[in-house]
């Protein structure tokens, strides 16, 4: 899979390079047919006058077998042919960033998209750093999607602020809708779900997570769980644990009761025990089964047929993530489940708790870790201890979020030994600016062995006390890195430059609180229009960096956030650029300046 | 100590020391310093060295650390860390926050005694030690009538309930208050269950 490629140099408009390029390759006429030799050859007789068309559709048969969007970014590169047949046949679209284009560019270019998948907010949003507000609406999407793609039957959003009108546009829209999919959305209640429910006849997955549906009133809460069509459904995925409201029992019991596809169940808090047991017995094929949270914090008593069901599951009955359990309580429940992949918990199973499923789960793919106690000081109740012991055991490990008020560079190192899979390496030490828990060193030489050994690394945040040095571990290392998440680490300008100037694949950079300034900035302007964003909170900037970063690169969108009034005009508290093609936008709340 | 012996002798050359000012007026005597406060910061070995806008940070929050007694969080929290979605972090919270909020601190009355009792709830483990307590409390008023009575509570719905139904974590999230009946009514409802 190549990465796309957008030198400057070879921009023609000088525009910068996204994800949907408007861009003309060099070679023009129709005569490609995508061998090498005839890439930039001259045709000395003029093309018959159909082959175009022809060749168009045999394109389009053939680009429909590329699925990965950066091999069709790649082909859309090599001619006008070749850039409307994959245009034509593109299925899924997918908008890392909505203000990167506008929805009326990608209308116009793609036609028959079946599949969006679009994304708002910066990630910091979800820790209280971009005030309410901001923007990343979903409605003027809605809005031209339903009138371009009749056949869609998709819509992924991820922190994006939808309304119930927006949700009821869809559904009266699309006839054959199939899956929505809400990530850390915002902006929706039940009345925009009950419509969902009753008019997408064909839906297959209703998938809410994490999503902060709005506050309503007992009397505003609308029953969505009983509109559903009372004949069999198709549903196989079916979340909303993160729904406050309570849901109708007897109708959900009665929805998975007949709907035999279903595979995936995510209820809410005020789902029991029992009445999660009777939905277990309704839905024996389930292959994933999730709670909000219990009510009364209820102990993982094995009892007889609960277990044969946990030993099918593939993600835990634990992925809850949300009980308390204890070591104790958990170790007789993953004692049998030798294939899980995934599994998310609270530290509250303790290091103890970790070595038994290091034991247990050799094939385990994805493990998060949550602190009970989400405070900088509080007990910790795993550490490097079991940071080790996981990765020892599960060595086929890919993908790690483990939060933890103590770590040593030993623990990390080793990880990065055992664990020659991980693509994903999110450590979290709670504490600000800690070092190694025993040599009281900087964790430099741990997150330098991980980008060094972990080859197929692309996602790596980081923690506890950093220098410049580990940053220049990671430029030196972190060839693959596409996703780079730094919080109070870091002495100088040095080290932003480090990253800025050695990973060039670098698509998304967030930095908090650490004392990176213009300089830093500055230095990173040959890489900005590969980027999908940068996020900037609580450094050193000032707004004479930031203006010139805006004024070298015009397509770049530079936006100051500003959340306190009465804040000096000089320093930038929130920094938030990216490329676009749309321009600076026009829905830009008050606090937003755009430079 | 050598601090002791020299205040002593200084005192005696004090008194016969030729000063000017009123008599009685002395310069109070050195005190010994005061002891140092431990200020053992709750993380460990921090590095004197913080970025500039972590000072920044800090002194917009209240002061940070130095205060290590307190058994509670007394870190200043800075927003949007550690990096928990507020959504995960009040779920976790919500279970704890609940009993804290309903089950503490409930009335007691029981039928015939002219005043209420307070209990915490949560200071007990179990329905065993409840009936305990609550036997100890009104002992006094146990007259030779006999001693039939049951335990009841008031939960989040109005509803009068008998104790010890439920799992006990449920009861403590759920109960107002505690109500206990005595005598012939007692014997009534008590008759099904139990």
């Amino acid at each position: 899979m190549r990465e796309e490629r957008s030198d400057m140099s070879e921009d023609e408009d000088g525009g910068g390079g996204v994800e949907q390029k408007e861009r003309w390759g060099s070679s023009h006429g129709g005569g490609c047919c995508g061998s090498a030799k005839s890439r930039g050859g001259v045709w000395t007789d003029p093309p018959p006058p159909f082959s175009d068309q022809v060749l168009e559709n045999v394109l389009e048969n053939v680009l429909q077998f590329l699925v990965c969007r950066r091999d069709r970014n790649a082909a859309s590169l090599v001619c006008r042919s070749w850039y409307r047949a994959e245009a034509q046949s593109r299925g899924e679209l997918f908008i890392g960033n909505c203000y990167a284009v506008s929805p009326r560019r990608a209308t116009d270019r793609f036609h028959r998209v079946r599949s969006v998948v679009l994304k708002g907010k910066p990630r910091f949003a979800d820790f209280s750093l971009v005030p309410l507000g901001w923007g990343a609406h979903f409605s003027p999407w809605a809005s031209a999607m339903a009138a371009a793609y009749p056949w869609l039957e998709r819509i992924c959003l991820k922190r994006m602020s939808i309304a119930d009108d927006d949700l009821s546009l869809l559904a009266f829209s699309f006839p054959f809708f199939k899956d929505l999919t809400l990530i850390c959305c915002d902006g929706f209640g039940t009345p925009g779900l009950a419509v969902i429910a009753e008019k997408c006849r064909h839906l297959r997955v209703l998938d809410l997570i994490e999503a902060y549906l709005e506050e309503e009133e007992e009397d505003e809460v609308v029953d969505w769980i009983s509109k559903f069509p009372q004949t069999t459904t198709s549903l196989e995925t079916l979340g909303f644990d993160c729904v406050d409201s309570a849901v109708n029992f007897e109708a959900l019991e009665a929805l998975v009761a007949r709907s035999p596809a279903l595979r995936q169940l995510r209820v809410n808090h005020h789902v029991t025990v029992d009445q999660l047991f009777r939905l277990m017995v309704r839905a024996p094929q389930l292959t994933h089964l999730g709670t909000g949270s219990f009510g009364p914090p209820a102990a993982l008593a094995p009892q007889g047929d609960v277990m044969e069901h946990e030993a099918d599951l593939v993600s835990a009955f634990a992925a809850s993530s949300f009980a308390e359990i204890t070591a104790d309580e958990l170790k007789p429940v993953i004692h049998h489940c030798h294939n899980l992949q995934k599994f998310w918990v609270l530290d509250t199973v303790r290091d103890e708790g970790l070595q038994a499923v290091a034991a247990t789960c050799k094939d385990l793919r994805e493990l998060r870790v949550f602190p009970l106690n989400a405070t900088e000081d509080s007990e910790g109740f795993v550490s490097d201890v079991g940071l080790a012991a996981i990765s020892e055991g599960c060595r086929r490990l890919r993908s790690i979020l483990y939060f933890c008020q103590q770590m040593t560079n030993k623990a990390v190192i080793t990880m990065s030994k055992n664990c020659q899979e991980l693509v994903v390496f999110r450590l979290c030490i709670m504490g600000r600016h800690l070092p190694d828990h025993h040599t009281k060193e900087p964790m430099d030489e741990g997150f330098g062995a991980i980008v060094m050994n972990c080859k197929k690394l692309t996602r790596l945040a980081v923690s506890g006390l950093l220098t410049d040095k580990a940053f220049g571990y990671i430029g030196k290392y972190g060839k693959s890195i596409r996703t780079l998440s730094v919080a109070f680490a870091g002495d100088s300008d040095v080290g932003l430059r480090y990253v800025l100037e050695g990973c060039p694949k670098l698509q998304k950079l967030e930095i908090r609180d650490s004392p990176f300034g213009d300089p830093a900035l500055l230095s990173g302007i040959h890489q900005y229009y590969n980027m999908r964003f940068l996020w900037m909170n609580s450094c050193k900037l000032s707004i004479r960096g930031c203006k010139d970063v805006a004024q070298r690169l015009p397509r770049l969108v530079v936006e100051v956030i500003r959340d306190r009034p009465e804040a000096d005009e000089e320093t930038v508290e929130k920094l938030y650029m990216y490329r676009s093609l749309a321009g600076p936008r026009n829905d830009a709340p008050p606090f937003v300046k755009i430079l | 100590m050598d601090g002791g012996v020299g205040y002593v002798d200084v005192d005696a050359l004090k008194a016969t020391e030729l000063r000017l000012g009123l008599p009685g007026s002395d310069e109070p005597s050195e005190k010994p310093p005061p002891p140092t406060t431990t200020t053992t910061t709750t993380t460990a070995a921090r590095p004197s060295k913080r970025s500039l806008d972590e000072d920044r940070a800090a002194r917009r929050e209240p002061s940070e650390g130095g205060r290590a007694t307190s058994t509670r969080a007394t870190k200043a929290q800075v927003v949007g860390w550690p990096p928990i979605r507020s959504y995960r972090k009040n779920s976790f919270q919500a279970m704890k926050t609940e009993a804290e909020v309903a089950g503490l601190y409930v009335k007691v009355s029981m039928d015939g005694a002219p005043y209420l009792r307070k209990i915490d709830l949560e200071v007990y483990k179990g329905y065993k030690e409840l009936r305990e307590a609550l036997k100890d409390m009104f002992k006094c008023f146990e007259g030779c009538k006999g001693s039939e009575y049951a335990i009841t509570y008031e939960d989040k719905d109005g509803d009068l309930m008998l104790v010890g139904d439920v799992p006990w974590e449920m009861f403590t999230s759920s109960c107002k208050k505690l109500r206990i009946i005595r005598g012939a009514e007692a014997i009534r409802g008590l008759g099904s269950s139990q």
